[in-house]
């Protein structure tokens, strides 16, 4: 036992990364993970954002369907890959992992938000992915590095978001198989109730209210504000920024509350 | 008189009508080798729950290590290690790894870590296989590195939920030689729950034996046996006891959870 007092927050900072780090290391390990997870905006991409282009049913204003629907596949991945984050800390449950740390003196919220972010990193190749179809198929990207590291950390933060409400969904069902029924359930209403593939001027009024109530339209139209040359911000830049830092902040609280759950 | 390192007052924790632990008042001394026995779903494994603050007591308190384990749980915290029954460190990290995320989150001095790990993984005979990956080791070197991990920060007292369950009798063998040799060294208080009787007899000070929640022995192993009157066995005194619990507790999940651990260990 060490005997110097560290001042909470500068502990709570200290062991979130610390929880974030290891989370990494651990990836170092494995990475067919990060190839299997470039099939799915692939297809979008490629299938889906092909066939509807040449549609021409969707107006999207001054911007081609495809420049159009790229941000929205990348918040889309970014949605799907943590919001099934989730089942990790449920097969960490399962073993004695949680218990363990959660019989040490680490602050809950530092658990809690350290695995967040590890998924935001973790999130990040989808990035990669996204930018590399893009060019395949003509996006008009905009490359300021100013606007990239904009992506960069709406990607984290997003998946931060999302990785976090899924562990909250793991601390509230505990099982491996209601846990995926829950999710399944989950992403596809965050997906098509937002302004990710479509343009929301054509929604019906009662969709548009739950548009903006959910995190993902923020995420969504953060991403297409700066990826995008020449695209404009349906909220403002600083809007979407507050959106995700408030309902990530928020879900942290939750998380810590419940996380605790998991050692019973 | 010993310092008391552990001391349970009433402590009780129900489950909506069930009531898992009844009433327990016991009290372990500083440098004990603690066992406490009784049949699945005695209330075992809910003791140590509560006494590592991971579940919160219905009634009842407890102090570990001077902490009070319901209003000081972060003091706790610090003052103890915890080796669940499940397999508890991570298979895609390397067993160095595995120990330094731990002196990370219990404050070691940043410089005291590089020696304090050396000497852990030297302790528990695994700095050979310091950089390899935990997902390869044999049952016996994870509960062994388990137990490093859970001691590096020198805590007061150790808790262990079925330390040697799936074990064979040599990796048996050897995590209790390190155990014992642990106490030896760093004066650790060792409470632990155990299916095996001859572990008890052969290294507990003092033994406790739990029947439906309740406490219903206390003492020496040598002390319980002649209360049975002349030439009985701890395993007379422990079927007198709890002999009449015909499996009563454990749930599916306790059960599987039971198997997996074993079979990922064995």
């Amino acid at each position: 036992m060490t005997a110097t007092f560290i001042h909470p927050l500068t502990g709570f900072i200290e062991k979130t990364f610390v929880i974030t780090e290891f989370e990494l290391r651990k990836l170092r390990h494995d990475f067919t993970e990060l190839v299997t997870r470039a099939l799915q905006p692939a297809l979008w991409l490629l299938i889906f954002g092909q066939v509807f282009s040449r549609s021409g049913m969707m107006h999207t204003g001054n911007i081609p369907y495809l420049d159009f629907i790229a941000p929205g596949i990348l918040a889309q991945s970014v949605l799907f890959v943590a919001i099934f984050y989730g089942i990790n800390v449920i097969w960490e449950r399962d073993l004695g992992i949680v218990q363990k740390f959660l019989a040490s003196p680490t602050p809950r919220a530092a658990l809690v938000l350290g695995k967040g972010f590890s998924a935001g990193f973790r999130t990040l190749s989808q990035a990669v992915i996204v930018y590399c179809l893009s060019l395949l198929l003509g996006v008009k990207l905009n490359w300021s590095p100013l606007a990239l590291l904009n992506v960069l950390t709406i990607v984290v933060l997003a998946a931060t978001l999302f990785s976090t409400f899924s562990l909250i969904i793991a601390c509230i069902v505990k099982t491996r198989e209601r846990f995926m029924g829950v999710g399944q359930v989950l992403t596809m209403p965050l997906f098509f109730a937002s302004n990710a593939i479509y343009p929301t001027d054509i929604m019906p009024g009662w969709l548009k209210v739950v548009l903006h109530l959910n995190p993902l339209t923020y995420v969504v139209d953060g991403l297409r504000t700066c990826m995008l040359a020449g695209s404009t911000s349906t909220f403002g830049l600083s809007l979407d920024y507050t959106a995700i830092l408030l309902t990530t902040t928020i879900l942290v609280f939750i998380g810590a509350r419940l996380y605790p759950r998991l050692a019973t | 008189m010993a310092e008391i390192v552990l001391e349970i007052k009433n402590l009780t924790r129900r489950f909506g009508v069930f009531t898992a632990v009844d009433d327990l008042t016991l009290s372990v001394n500083a440098g004990e080798v603690f066992g406490l026995l009784g049949s699945n779903g005695a209330g075992k494994t809910t003791t140590i729950k509560m006494l590592t603050t991971l579940l919160p007591p219905t009634s009842g308190e407890a102090r570990v290590a001077g902490f009070s384990i319901t209003t000081q749980a972060v003091g706790v915290r610090g003052a103890i290690g915890y080796v669940p029954q499940a397999v508890s460190v991570d298979g895609s990290l390397t067993g160095y790894e595995n120990l330094l995320i731990f002196a990370k989150l219990y404050d070691l001095p940043h410089r005291e870590q590089p020696a304090r790990i050396a000497e852990a993984l030297e302790f528990m005979n695994l700095t050979a296989d310091a950089k390899r990956l935990v997902g390869q080791y044999s049952g016996g070197m994870v509960r062994r590195l388990e137990i490093a991990q859970s001691t590096l920060h020198r805590p007061k007292v150790l808790f262990l939920d079925e330390p040697t369950v799936g074990l064979d009798p040599i990796a048996r063998d050897a995590v209790w030689k390190h155990l014992v040799d642990m106490r030896a060294n760093y004066g650790t208080t060792l409470f632990f729950t155990t299916h095996y009787l001859e572990e008890a007899e052969s290294h507990c000070d003092r033994i406790a034996i739990m029947h439906l929640g309740k406490l219903d022995a206390l003492g020496t192993c040598k002390e319980l046996e002649a209360s049975l009157g002349p030439g009985h066995t701890l395993n007379d005194v422990f079927f007198h006891y709890a002999g009449s619990a015909l499996d009563s507790g454990n749930n599916f999940r306790a059960v599987s959870a039971e198997r997996a651990t074993a079979e990922r260990l064995g």
